[in-house]
């Protein structure tokens, strides 16, 4: 933490100060980190210590002791936990390519001149700034009501009759209004790729006698490809611990049929007031996203330089 | 010929934004609708709009109390965030250290911890110190929640600035604190921008910690509009009147600040 230049140096940054005499400004850093540590690092330790323990706020009566590994014994062996972890591979899993190929969809329809743009772009983007909580009311109630919704309604024009999709199933429900809200931001982040492609490197192409096809296939999405990886990452991140949805449009259920990691401890731990079971849960909860987000690291990783090699 | 083949996909376009905004135009027009009109279908597009269920609104639900908890929690926490962001991401960019990627990389994985992980000892711990049920409470949580996002997208800023400007200004004897408070933050206007806008969007429509760690103290708009499923799930029309004005602060301002909210997602990110 000296004046040792390093390879860790931003670029730029390298010959910058290189030869002055330089002090690292750890004051200014460290007020943020402190800050990080105490209310995000210190509550995790506790809850790998608080999983240890048996800990019911309802019964103060109980002793709080030592019991080892049994909150999580006492997880896997309810079987609800297993059930937790695939809806949640299934829900993030659809929600983020559902609407990542919805978003280049739109990005692509969009990325070209036509009248009434800007206003097309303003509306397209609407549903990402609203409040998910009230986005998953205006759908259960008035979008996919079974009796007096739009989308019933509108399917009973094609002769569909009597769908309530929240019903008959759950999951294609808050998967879709998940989608609704997410396909903004992959249209934003990829219309943020599209605007910069090469115009050369275009030109260069139809020279070459290529197709709008081969256009679009060999420049513009290799291109695309580290802001979909962006995308992607980004958009599971936010997505894995998802709550506010479920908890308005299905409640996680019925039974646990859309209850994912996140709702799980909120619906058999947390609702009683169970310290050391929500605690473990929690802390499942954490590792199983950083192995999602780990391993689609390194998967997106290998698709990228696949990408490179078909350049 | 041609020329229809040509307006093909912009008629696309056109049906695609109608059909994403669909939802939001019905709420919004839904609030100005009797509750009989509401639950016509199709839905009635010619109606005498009226005003009475935002003025419901106002006096039976407590709006204005959640409304005012929304804008404390919110305005506080950027606030706060920005002040422990904006030094440690100039920091990160023009003092760089062998262990400034180590420190980013810490600084983010904070962010890739899902709130359940740290919910039930933020409880057990806010029950201790009297923090539960507090806007300070809600207001630490966010800020820590801010950080991460607002460090990233600043420091990407800042690698872009001209060297020289910081540079000259050494050469001319001036101390970190005066490079710090006269060039860099001067300088700082777009990244702000962006990075306050997606942390208000973000703190705005935050859910799970205020249902957890609030109730009748500092409760924020999204519990306002939870509850009002029980309280009033089937009044569609004053539901929608309620929604109306808990979204559109936020909805307002991304619909004017959409070069900033691109500018956020992919600074920072792509680099």
């Amino acid at each position: 933490m000296s004046s040792i230049k390093t390879q860790a140096a931003p670029q730029g940054a390298a010959t910058w100060g290189a030869s002055k005499k330089r002090r690292t400004p750890t004051g200014l850093i460290l007020p943020a980190i402190v800050f990080l540590f105490l209310v995000t690092q210190l509550p995790f330790l506790l809850t790998i210590f608080f999983s240890l323990r048996s800990w019911n706020l309802l019964r103060p009566d109980l002793p709080q002791e030592w019991v080892g590994l049994e909150n999580y014994k006492s997880l896997i062996s309810d079987g609800t936990l297993l059930a937790a972890m695939r809806n949640t591979l299934v829900f993030t899993g659809a929600v983020v390519v559902l609407s990542l190929l919805l978003g280049l969809g739109l990005a692509l329809l969009v990325n070209r001149p036509f009248p009434g743009r800007g206003i097309v772009r303003t509306l397209l983007i609407t549903p990402m700034l609203i409040m998910p909580v009230v986005g998953a009311l205006v759908w259960k109630n008035m979008m996919l009501h079974p009796v007096y919704g739009a989308v019933p309604w509108a399917l009973s024009k094609f002769g569909i009759q009597e769908v309530d999709v929240l019903a008959q199933n759950p999951m294609m429900g808050v998967v879709g209004i998940s989608v609704w809200q997410w396909t903004p931001f992959m249209m934003l982040v990829l219309l943020a790729g599209l605007s910069s492609v090469d115009e050369t490197t275009l030109e260069a192409a139809r020279i070459d006698g290529a197709s709008r096809w081969h256009e679009f296939w060999y420049v513009v999405l290799p291109h695309l490809s580290s802001y979909a990886t962006v995308a992607v990452l980004l958009g599971t991140l936010f997505l894995l611990p998802t709550f506010d949805t479920l908890y308005v449009a299905t409640g996680g259920g019925p039974g646990f049929a859309t209850t994912n990691l996140a709702y799980a401890v909120y619906k058999i731990a947390f609702a009683n007031y169970d310290v050391g079971l929500s605690s473990a849960l929690g802390l499942i909860n954490a590792v199983f996203s950083l192995a999602v987000c780990f391993i689609l690291i390194r998967v997106i990783g290998r698709i990228f330089a696949r990408g490179e090699v078909l350049q | 010929m041609k020329r229809l083949r040509s307006s093909v996909p912009t008629l696309l376009a056109y049906a695609c934004a109608l059909i994403f905004f669909f939802p939001v135009l019905l709420l919004l027009l839904t609030g100005f609708k009797t509750e009989a009109q509401a639950y016509s279908m199709p839905p009635s597009l010619l109606f005498t709009p009226t005003l009475e269920n935002f003025a419901r609104a106002f006096e039976q639900n407590y709006y204005l109390y959640y409304l005012s908890n929304s804008i404390i929690v919110v305005g506080v926490s950027t606030l706060l965030a920005f002040a422990l962001s904006i030094p440690a991401a100039f920091s990160l960019a023009f003092y760089p250290t062998r262990r400034s990627k180590d420190v980013i990389f810490w600084v983010l994985s904070t962010r890739f911890m899902p709130p359940v992980g740290v919910v039930v000892p933020l409880y057990a711990i806010f029950l201790k110190i009297s923090l539960l049920d507090t806007r300070t409470g809600l207001i630490l949580i966010y800020t820590a929640f801010s950080i991460p996002l607002m460090v990233l997208i600043m420091r990407a800023y800042y690698l872009d600035l001209p060297r020289e400007i910081v540079e000259a200004a050494q050469v001319d004897g001036a101390s970190l604190w005066r490079v710090f408070f006269s060039i860099a933050v001067p300088l700082s206007g777009p990244a702000i921008a962006s990075a306050g806008l997606l942390s208000l969007i973000f703190v705005w429509n935050e859910f799970f910690f205020a249902l957890m760690l609030t109730d009748t103290n500092a409760p924020t708009l999204p519990l306002f509009m939870s509850q009002s499923q029980t309280s009033k799930g089937l009044f569609w029309a004053n539901m929608s009147a309620s929604a109306t004005m808990a979204v559109l602060p936020v909805v307002v301002l991304g619909w004017f600040a959409q070069r900033y909210l691109t500018r956020g997602f992919t600074m920072g990110a792509v680099k």
